[in-house]
């Protein structure tokens, strides 16, 4: 028996993560000893400082290059990056979580496990306070997206995977509003989300018996010289990238997306929309680049089918939606359908345009969901398309604001999501996969009639009895909105900053 | 002043008019109106000493300016102006400030923001100028694109009836047509070696592939063909025409639309000469159909503007002819016509929109005899009719002289058969000034209080300049010719037009 040698440890590279799950636990604590009407602003102000610490510490160590903890995590410019991002928009997310002064309590139940209907429900739905488990759940989750974009080993990043993954599907049950569809939703989600991991451990398992090892790196020199059957190894590469799929809602993994989107509360549905987008990519372009490199003739057709149909998918079942948080879930998938194009561009630039879209998207799918959570009335969120008829007469600046966000997802210059897409477009013709450009030409043609199709609503139409007004929001949720809607305008005027970061970013170590 | 950034300035200065008119506040409408109209008269004023500054034979490209912007992509503020773009830009600058005067009273009576509306014209106004001033292709694409939204927010909220469906359809047609473009212009930027600036693509457009050069020819052609608009993607058009306020449809035809044209004579020939040489035929049959056929249309319109509509299409359709002759006489010809169809339906709009507002309606069959009530409206009806109809005399005629002989001279049979759609111009133009105007009174026309009123010195300031230019440039178009001739001389060199009979009787000698 030889001298047990322990893995050298790089703590500053560590540090982010550390901070957040330090926090995430201290957060836990304070459930048990702060007083109940305090709670709210110390588990808010603990979740943000943490954020923003994490955030500092990542700029801080921007220079680092190097697998550390014995290969189980990798420092690299995009690990920091997608680290930075997720960091960036989970504040931006908390933001929109701690807002409680639009709807009496916040958008949370202080207990989901109440039958619905019953007196007790009633009660809490009516204005006690919501929970304060969120914010540590919350930064559980984003602690669990930043180990997951940095993991270098597949067995980390399955563990990622779900330490990320079950405090979401905590979050979407506690929806205040329309219960049942809250807990629908969040059942959804947890029974298609446990079946994607199961998928994710199985391929990890076929992998291992291709290669011998689960990094990354190992992968990599098994998949050049192979010494077992290509089958375990394409047979791994897929299920493995059933469950990364899945968490980045690429059809035809994307059944959850629409009911899930819709019936979490819609801070949550800001924080996947956002924040778990660029962690499943981020997974998927380490996995796809680092490990399975050598192979990339071989899943690029089948990769290509599968953003085609995302998009096509995406777009034209955007098209029949009558209910905004669902209208934006497709529209988020045909999104991940564009994303995918960047990354089967499968050169440098697919990289950089894919952190790039990952980034602008974020920001701008934010800022959407803030206005979606602004426009209620006595039920709460009318989030059915015919009640935002004639919006723009009643409340011009919310309409204005959310019609900007609209064309930047319809890609009209001058927005983030116009330069987003010619960065992925750009790279894909250059990676010779003009074919994907195409068919994402042609979707982004049919993703424009919805978007529209509210604009026209909001502005064109009269205002109806029925038209609720905006709810004048409170600090948080305007701070959210205008950082939001000031990237999506910056990413769009100015974009040289953020794809000078991406450019130099875009390095894997291996 | 030669260096002095003109066209930036002239780019940004409409935008900054519309923040100030937006920001002011929407009870004072009348307000807005004058900072609208002088802002686009200082915007007028600057454009007149570009026009003064321009050197007739000096180099192709004037007045370049080039700004950093996104550095990764070589995507830069790169402005330049050849004799083409100086014309269309002065045309905005002249047309501005009279839609600006002939609105005046259009939006008050509508529960809208009256500074939004001239906001959005002048926002509007910004996105022209840049995009005929841009010298680089992504910055093209940018203003291309912008350019739909004040269209767009116009027509929908200040529109007529069927407003929001002609919107939405004028805006979804336009990106379909700009998404087109924009699969091109990625795919220009990779095989023209990672850079924008027009110069830089027209030297590599050399190398280009010819399978390559023809999809990206396509890509750039369907876009413009769409904003020309050109057979058979013109659907869009009397629509839009006919939703729109009556001067907003004046600036819609009058320049929006010549930014397909101009981008054809701009990028598709000049970039990919062999692809236009391999798509000519196809583009003058479209020609040739849209001539024909939008002014058979135009013949059994009943709505007034929408008739005009049909009328601006038959005329893209000689301008479309034009182009693709390849010669310089056709070339010239055409760009001429840019010119004068921008004055005449520009003016045919603004009158057709004095009729409407007092009538309250656009049907040809609520009018009849119109002219005994307001005699001078009547006759500016009839010249601007006549001007459409390119009447000699008028500026329209020499354009549409020079695109037939230009034209006959390489495709005699496209030439002759195009020459039929000048008998139905003459059909469509008439017909429609006999029925509103002439022939006994209308008796319900006599019932409408607004009918009884002349031309105001309002209208008759918005429409004197226009008749004044039309008859200057019918008399003596040379100012015109001078600037848009070497300009048109390089782009038909540039597609390899060897011009055969017009070098000839140039030198005062027969064409063998």
């Amino acid at each position: 028996m030889g001298e047990l040698k322990l893995p050298d440890i790089d703590y500053a590279a560590l540090a982010p993560m550390l901070i957040l799950f330090g926090a995430a636990c201290v957060g836990v604590l304070f459930e048990a000893m702060v007083p109940k009407n305090r709670r709210h602003g110390v588990q808010l102000g603990l979740a943000l400082v943490s954020l923003v610490a994490a955030l500092a510490v990542v700029i801080w160590v921007r220079d680092k290059r190097l697998v550390t903890i014995g290969g189980a995590i990798a420092v690299d410019g995009p690990t920091l990056f997608l680290q930075g991002s997720i960091l960036l928009l989970g504040i931006v997310s908390l933001l929109l979580i701690g807002e409680r002064s639009i709807e009496a309590g916040g958008a949370f139940v202080s207990q989901a496990a109440i039958t619905v209907g019953s007196q007790k429900d009633l009660r809490q739905a009516g204005g006690q306070p919501g929970a304060t488990e969120v914010y540590p759940l919350t930064v559980f989750a984003l602690g669990g997206m930043l180990l997951f974009v940095a993991a270098n080993d597949l067995l980390t990043m399955f563990v990622a995977l779900e330490v990320f993954s079950l405090p979401l599907y905590l979050l979407c049950a506690l929806a205040r509003r329309r219960r049942l569809l809250s807990q629908e939703a969040a059942l959804k989600y947890f029974l298609l989300g446990s079946y994607a991991s199961a998928f994710f451990l199985f391929g990890v398992a076929l992998i291992y018996g291709f290669s011998g090892a689960v990094d990354l790196a190992s992968i990599h020199a098994a998949a050049a010289d192979p010494t077992r059957s290509e089958i375990l190894l394409f047979g791994g590469l897929a299920l493995v990238a059933i469950g990364l799929l899945f968490k980045s809602a690429a059809a035809p993994f994307h059944v959850w997306t629409p009911d899930v989107y819709q019936g979490a509360p819609t801070p949550i549905t800001a924080l996947m929309a956002a924040c778990t987008k660029v962690a499943a990519f981020g997974a998927l372009l380490r996995v796809l680049y680092v490990a399975f490199d050598g192979v990339r003739w071989d899943f690029q057709p089948v990769l290509g089918v599968i953003a085609i149909l995302t998009m096509l998918i995406g777009a034209v079942l955007a098209v029949t939606q009558t209910d905004m948080k669902r209208l934006l879930a497709y529209s988020s998938i045909a999104n991940a359908g564009y994303l995918l194009v960047g990354v089967l561009a499968l050169n440098k630039d697919g990289l950089s345009s894919t952190m790039f879209y990952l980034v602008a998207y974020g920001f701008s799918v934010l800022a959407a969901f803030g206005i979606v959570s602004l426009v209620r009335d006595a039920e709460g969120e009318a989030t059915h398309l015919s009640r935002w008829a004639g919006l723009g007469r009643k409340s011009p600046v919310f309409a204005g604001v959310f019609s900007f966000i609209l064309l930047a997802f319809a890609g009209i210059p001058l927005t983030s999501g116009f330069t987003s897409k010619f960065a992925v477009f750009g790279a894909a013709i250059e990676g010779g996969q003009t074919w994907l450009v195409i068919v994402g030409v042609i979707t982004s043609m049919l993703l424009a009639f919805p978007y529209l199709r509210v604009i026209v609503m909001m502005w064109l139409s009269e205002p109806g009895e029925t038209t609720p007004a905006v709810s004048i929001p409170g600090f948080l949720t305007a701070a959210a909105l205008a950082i939001g809607v000031i990237a999506t305008f910056a990413l769009g005027v100015v974009p040289a900053p953020l794809l000078d970061l991406t450019n130099d970013a875009a390095q894997f170590v291996r | 002043m030669k260096d002095f950034p003109f066209l930036s300035i002239l780019t940004l200065l409409p935008l900054v008019g519309a923040a100030v008119v937006a920001f002011l506040p929407r009870s004072n409408g009348g307000l807005a109106k004058i900072v609208a109209l002088v802002w686009s008269l200082a915007v007028l004023a600057l454009s007149i000493g570009m026009w003064v500054a321009f050197q007739v034979d000096g180099d192709r490209f004037q007045f370049r300016e080039s700004y950093q912007w996104i550095p990764t992509w070589d995507a830069r503020f790169t402005f330049a102006a050849d004799g083409i773009a100086l014309v269309m830009l002065v045309l905005i600058a002249v047309l501005v400030p009279l839609v600006i005067l002939a609105s005046w009273h259009d939006v008050d009576e509508s529960q809208r923001s009256v500074p939004t509306y001239f906001a959005l014209l002048l926002a509007l106004e910004c996105t022209m100028i840049g995009v005929f001033a841009a010298a680089d292709v992504f910055l093209f694409y940018v203003f291309f694109e912008v350019m739909l939204v004040p269209m767009y927010f116009i027509i929908g909220s200040y529109g007529g009836q069927r407003r929001q469906y002609a919107a939405v359809k004028f805006f979804l047609y336009s990106l379909v047509g700009g998404l087109f473009m924009l699969a091109a212009v990625v795919g220009l930027w990779v095989v023209g070696g990672h850079t924008f600036d027009w110069g830089n693509l027209k030297e590599a457009s050399a190398a280009f592939e010819t399978n390559t050069a023809r999809w990206l020819f396509l890509g750039f052609f369907i876009a413009f063909a769409v904003k020309a608009p050109f057979f058979p993607f013109h659907t869009w058009l009397p629509d839009a025409g006919g939703a729109a306020p009556a001067p907003a449809a004046a600036l819609l035809v009058g320049v929006l639309d010549k930014v397909g044209t101009f981008g054809i004579l701009r990028y598709c020939l000049p970039l990919f000469p062999e692809a236009a040489r391999w798509f000519a035929p196809a583009a003058l049959v479209l020609g040739l159909i849209g001539i024909i056929y939008a002014a058979l249309l135009a013949v059994g319109q009943n709505d007034l503007k929408r008739l005009v509509s049909y009328t601006s299409i038959a005329h893209f359709g000689f301008i479309g002819i034009g182009i693709f002759a390849f010669t310089t006489q056709a070339g010239t010809g055409s760009v001429l016509y840019m010119v004068n169809h921008g004055l005449a339906t520009g003016l045919l709009f603004l009158v057709v929109g004095m009729f409407v507002a007092r009538r309250g309606s656009a049907l040809v069959s609520d009018f009849g005899g119109a002219g005994k009530l307001v005699p001078v409206l009547a006759g500016v009806l009839f010249f601007a009719g006549l001007a459409s109809l390119a009447l000699p005399g008028t500026a329209p005629f020499i354009s549409e002289f020079l695109v037939l002989i230009g034209t006959f001279t390489t495709h005699k049979v496209y030439a002759v058969i195009a020459t039929a759609g000048i008998i139905l111009a003459a059909a469509y133009v008439l017909w429609m000034v006999q029925r509103t105007t002439q022939g006994t009174l209308n008796p319900a026309l006599e019932e409408v209080p607004e009918m009884r009123r002349d031309m105001s010195w309002r209208e008759k300031a918005v429409v004197a300049p226009l008749v004044l230019l039309l008859l200057l440039l019918g008399f003596y178009p040379k100012p015109v010719t001078d600037v848009i001739n070497p300009a048109v001389e390089a782009t038909m060199l540039d597609v390899g037009s060897t011009d055969p009979a017009p070098t000839a009787v140039a030198n005062g000698k027969v064409a063998p």
